[in-house]
């Protein structure tokens, strides 16, 4: 009996949730240039912890990864870390400066599993066209943050009542949704293959929908954080989308402030109905850790992140639990889907172990990620990730219940 | 009531008995400043820091005045010349005033929630004089007593504050302090500048926008207008200024659609020929000075609850009011 077998039998006879390891597109381990947020090391296990046994680095570091030998160095790091599967994406642009193709082919021959300037989109349509006819020849995927930055302009959360009320200024859902009109023209134009990252507006979704009706062969992510919070938790709430009432935190807290924003509950309901139907096909977590220094300081001041390896599984169980998903769907999305998108299988020889009714209070202690920025700390929550196997070694173990 | 609050950072989540806690405190502290000698030992042997990191005149010579009436120290920490322009960081600063041991830290922050960073890491109590958009409690307050004492009980009454809702912490202070004691509030002022959500069926209770300020003020019983911030109009929000003061500009015909005797509102500082003509700032309607003279009274009231020593029995009016 293989040891994957072993695990499964031994986790199925104590009541808990056995899952192919889950893969998520979209993460940023820091790791050149931030060290003191995340390292690829750090990264790595607080994945695993998470449940995720392979995930794609954002190349938003400093320098950007833009070269060959960028690369070949993230995956030996990777390796080295034996926590989960570290797979490298490559900027877009050159030094993510938006104005010249990164050498796509090459990066593509050297382990480069996509492309994205994550963190900034590639504001100039001419250039964004010319990235998804170009990538066509190294087949890969562009992974396109949506977001028109004339219309986000200085804004720090949604931009509706919420923002209103706190005095905040705003991103309008209209900053993303153009975008996402935008990019799926550029699809449409240049036959390329776009992966919009983190949709999070209904409109958003809506407009994924129809590009997908009408035949486009585009896909869309989407995280766990849009599908659980509210632009209320900017404002103190720790309510989930779907609870009338809830824990409540000091207004202004730094950890609720991401980029996409939190959005409303009516958003969170249209990102599960679009989960649902398969209108976006990913669940990722957009995993940005930040070191304290970086959200210590005022709302505005403050970097946009949430750190979301550690507590993406309590959230989506939550929301299958209020009946705004399934499981089924839950985890078809955070494996097969986002390995389609990469083109891959999912790796046969990976597993994880989820007690269901394990409740825990995230803390800063206690999460594996340096990035301890999270809005959910103190807040209890059910179900955790005990055990996860990568190409059949047991790489996270912790005390089964 | 007893007073409990700790800190006060925006009236938002007050309830009326709190207000009306603050304003009858304020009745007290006028009848102070009617003293031939306009001081009391309420917070004697008490530190006040005034910690200003956007200018500000008015509203730090109030507070001044209000803390020197009460015999406090008072320190001030100003952004010119302090390590605020040096790039020191607000958590740098909050570990600061804290050392210094400051009971009372006043700080006005152009980033809204600032106070809430800076009460969430100091043993002292903090009021909050303005921060960034989001409220200017002190402001609501003293506006809502000048009114009270105008208008009597504001239950029923309404009042139209005209001007750059979006970016104004006066205009969120003063809703989140009228609508508690029963007045309405009709917003006025260009589409651009109030906030979408509540133009578009999600103003907050007790309010509604009316973009045309002379259907706002037809038959209203005050009207407050904001301050006009110039550079507005270099944002694109604004194609002129004269074309502002032409449509929503206080003026003699336009305050004259109020009822009899309406009173006139302005947190200052004015931008005369702008937001309000100068007829009707200095006009009988005007109670832009009273509002200046409530201003210290009522920062000596929140600074008596929060800080007042025990022994201040001397005050017994004060004292009476503090523990009805």
């Amino acid at each position: 009996m293989s040891r994957i077998t072993e695990l499964r039998r031994d986790a199925e006879r104590r009541g808990l949730i056995t899952a192919p390891g889950f893969i998520d597109l979209h993460a940023h381990l820091r790791e050149p240039g931030f060290e003191d947020s995340e390292t690829i090391a750090t990264g790595a296990h607080a994945a695993l912890a998470g449940g995720f046994t392979t995930v794609c680095a954002m190349p938003n570091t400093e320098p950007a990864i833009d070269s060959p030998g960028l690369i070949a160095q993230l995956l030996a790091r990777g390796d080295a870390a034996k926590g989960a599967r570290v797979l490298p994406i490559a900027a877009i642009t050159r030094g993510r400066r938006g104005t010249e193709l990164a050498d796509l082919i090459e990066l593509a021959a050297a382990g480069a599993v996509a492309f994205s300037d994550d963190g900034s989109p590639v504001a100039d349509a001419q250039l964004l066209r010319s990235a998804l006819e170009y990538a066509r020849s190294a087949a890969r995927p562009i992974f396109e943050h949506p977001q028109d930055l004339s219309l986000s302009g200085a804004g720090v959360m949604h931009e509706g009542a919420v923002s209103a009320r706190l005095g905040l200024a705003g991103l309008p859902a209209a900053a993303e949704e153009s975008a996402i009109a935008r990019d799926i023209a550029l699809a449409k134009l240049t036959g390329g293959r776009l992966h919009l990252s983190h949709v999070s507006t209904a409109g958003g979704v809506e407009l994924v929908r129809r590009a997908k009706a009408g035949g486009l062969a585009i896909t869309a992510e989407v995280t766990p954080h849009h599908l659980a919070l509210t632009d209320e938790w900017v404002a103190g709430s720790r309510a989930f989308a779907w609870e009338d009432d809830g824990p409540r935190a000091s207004p202004y807290d730094t950890a609720t402030k991401v980029n996409p924003p939190l959005r409303t509950a009516a958003d969170v309901r249209s990102c599960w109905a679009g989960l649902m139907d398969g209108t976006i096909d990913a669940i990722a977590t957009d995993h940005a850790p930040h070191a304290s220094i970086r959200k210590d300081v005022e709302y505005q001041e403050a970097a946009f992140g949430i750190s979301g390896f550690e507590t993406a599984v309590p959230l989506l169980l939550a929301g299958v639990a209020a009946g705004w998903g399934t499981w089924e769907r839950v985890v078809d999305a955070l494996t097969r889907g986002p390995a389609a998108v990469l083109g891959i299988d999912v790796p046969a020889d990976d597993l994880i172990v989820i007690d269901p009714a394990a409740v825990w209070t995230p803390a800063a202690a206690s999460l594996r990620s340096l990035g301890k920025n999270t809005p959910l700390l103190g807040r209890g929550l059910v179900g955790r990730v005990v055990a996860a196997m990568v190409g059949d070694e047991l790489r996270l173990e912790t005390a089964l219940a | 009531m007893t007073w409990q609050r700790r800190h006060v950072l925006a009236t938002d989540d007050w309830s009326r008995d709190e207000i009306e806690h603050v304003l009858r405190t304020t009745d007290a502290m006028v009848e102070v400043l009617r003293r031939p000698i306009r001081r009391t030992p309420a917070l004697r042997g008490r530190t006040v820091i005034l910690f200003f990191a956007e200018s500000s005149t008015r509203t730090r010579v109030s507070f001044e005045l209000a803390a020197k009436a009460l015999s406090a120290d008072v320190t001030n920490i100003t952004a010119s010349g302090s390590s605020v322009e040096k790039g020191e960081t607000l958590l740098d600063t909050v570990r600061t005033l804290t050392a210094l041991g400051g009971d009372v830290i006043v700080m006005r922050h152009a980033a809204s929630g600032a106070p809430y960073f800076v009460a969430e890491r100091t043993n002292a109590a903090v009021i909050n004089a303005g921060d960034g958009w989001h409220a200017h409690p002190t402001q609501g307050l003293l506006d809502a007593y000048t009114l009270r004492a105008a208008l009597g009980d504001l239950a029923g009454k309404r009042v139209v504050i005209v001007g750059d809702i979006t970016h104004s912490r006066v205009a969120r202070s003063d809703i989140d302090t009228l609508v508690p004691l029963g007045a309405t509030v009709t917003l006025s002022g260009p589409p651009t500048l109030v906030p979408s959500a509540w133009r578009c069926g999600m103003a907050p209770r007790g309010t509604a926008y009316e973009p045309d300020l002379e259907r706002a003020l037809d038959g209203a019983d005050a009207v407050i207008a904001l301050r006009l911030q110039k550079e507005r109009q270099h944002a694109g929000l604004l194609p002129s200024l004269r074309e502002y003061a032409r449509t929503w500009g206080l003026t003699d015909e336009r305050v004259a659609r109020m009822r009899p005797e309406a009173p006139v509102l302005h947190p200052g500082p004015m931008n005369e020929g702008v937001e309000i003509a100068a007829s009707v700032a200095h006009g009988a309607r005007s109670l832009i000075e009273s509002q200046v003279t409530n201003g210290v009274a009522v920062r000596m009231a929140l600074l008596y609850l929060l800080a007042g020593t025990p022994d201040a029995r001397e005050l017994s009016t004060v004292d009476a009011s503090r523990t009805a």
